[in-house]
């Protein structure tokens, strides 16, 4: 069954939209989505693991978590909630975190919209559209993202060639 | 500070300058003609983007013409897959997660 994933950049609106549709009811997409020991089983790439410092699910509350590496290092990711409506959508602002996990303060924000539609009862589309500030845009892909993606790729073309052994 | 195809596109008048470049090359005046900004303005981005090495010089006669590196640009998409790559993979382990619950 196809799961319609798109992604797209748009840099000139400093946009990506990113969209996928999942086998299963809304209800679950949306607690895989806003549980954080479930957030944590798929949110960090492989070979990445996500670690929940602060958690706090209402507006103005935060999810601060670590990317964690095979060697310990941590990437720090800080998302503030702004709106929240159950089952339906959460908004998000985004913002760069110094080594220790606090937030920067005059720092590039990023602001996220994820929507959930209900496909005839137990399908759900899920999309997302992230917005960069003009210099944040750059900087977080090139700086933050960066390593992650790579890393991410490496460890999925480990897992790949294992497979392709068997 | 950091050159790289990334700070080339950081800025919009450096995007609305590689957008004409890629049309096609263009002498300094050409280029600042189009822009309300100074010409001093105009050719500190092109010093930039000659800096980031996403477009080069090159001497036709008397004149010098700015030309888009082609190969440069790519490493943002390059990039970007490596990005894509990633939401693939999460939402590939959501979905295990989502079979689990």
């Amino acid at each position: 069954m196809t799961n319609n994933f798109v992604f797209e950049t748009d840099m000139a609106a400093k946009k990506i939209y990113i969209s996928r549709e999942f086998n299963a009811p809304v209800e679950k997409v949306w607690r895989a989505w806003t549980e954080p020991t479930l957030l944590e089983k798929w949110i960090a790439p492989k070979p990445w693991r996500a670690e929940t410092r602060t958690w706090d699910f209402s507006i103005g509350g935060v999810w601060l978590y670590a990317m964690v590496g095979t060697e310990g290092q941590r990437h720090w990711v800080y998302a503030e909630f702004t709106a929240i409506k159950n089952e339906e959508a959460i908004s998000t602002t985004g913002k760069f975190c110094d080594g220790e996990g606090n937030p920067l303060a005059n720092g590039p924000a990023s602001y996220r919209d994820t929507k959930f539609l209900n496909i005839d009862g137990n399908r759900t589309k899920v999309d997302q559209v992230i917005l960069f500030e003009e210099e944040s845009t750059i900087k977080m892909f090139a700086e933050g993202g960066f390593k992650q993606g790579t890393e991410a790729s490496l460890g999925n073309l480990d897992e790949l060639l294992e497979m392709d052994r068997v | 500070m950091r050159r790289d195809v990334f700070q080339a596109v950081a800025d919009p008048t450096r995007r609305a300058i590689l957008t004409l470049l890629i049309v096609q090359a263009m002498t300094p005046n050409a280029l600042a003609e189009h822009f309300d900004s100074s010409r001093q303005a105009v050719s500190k981005h092109i010093k930039i983007l000659t800096e980031c090495e996403v477009v080069t010089q090159k001497q036709t006669g008397r004149e010098i013409y700015y030309h888009v590196v082609p190969e440069k640009m790519k490493e943002i998409d390059i990039w970007m897959e490596q990005f894509r790559k990633m939401w693939e993979d999460r939402f590939n382990q959501l979905d295990n997660l989502l079979e689990e619950l």
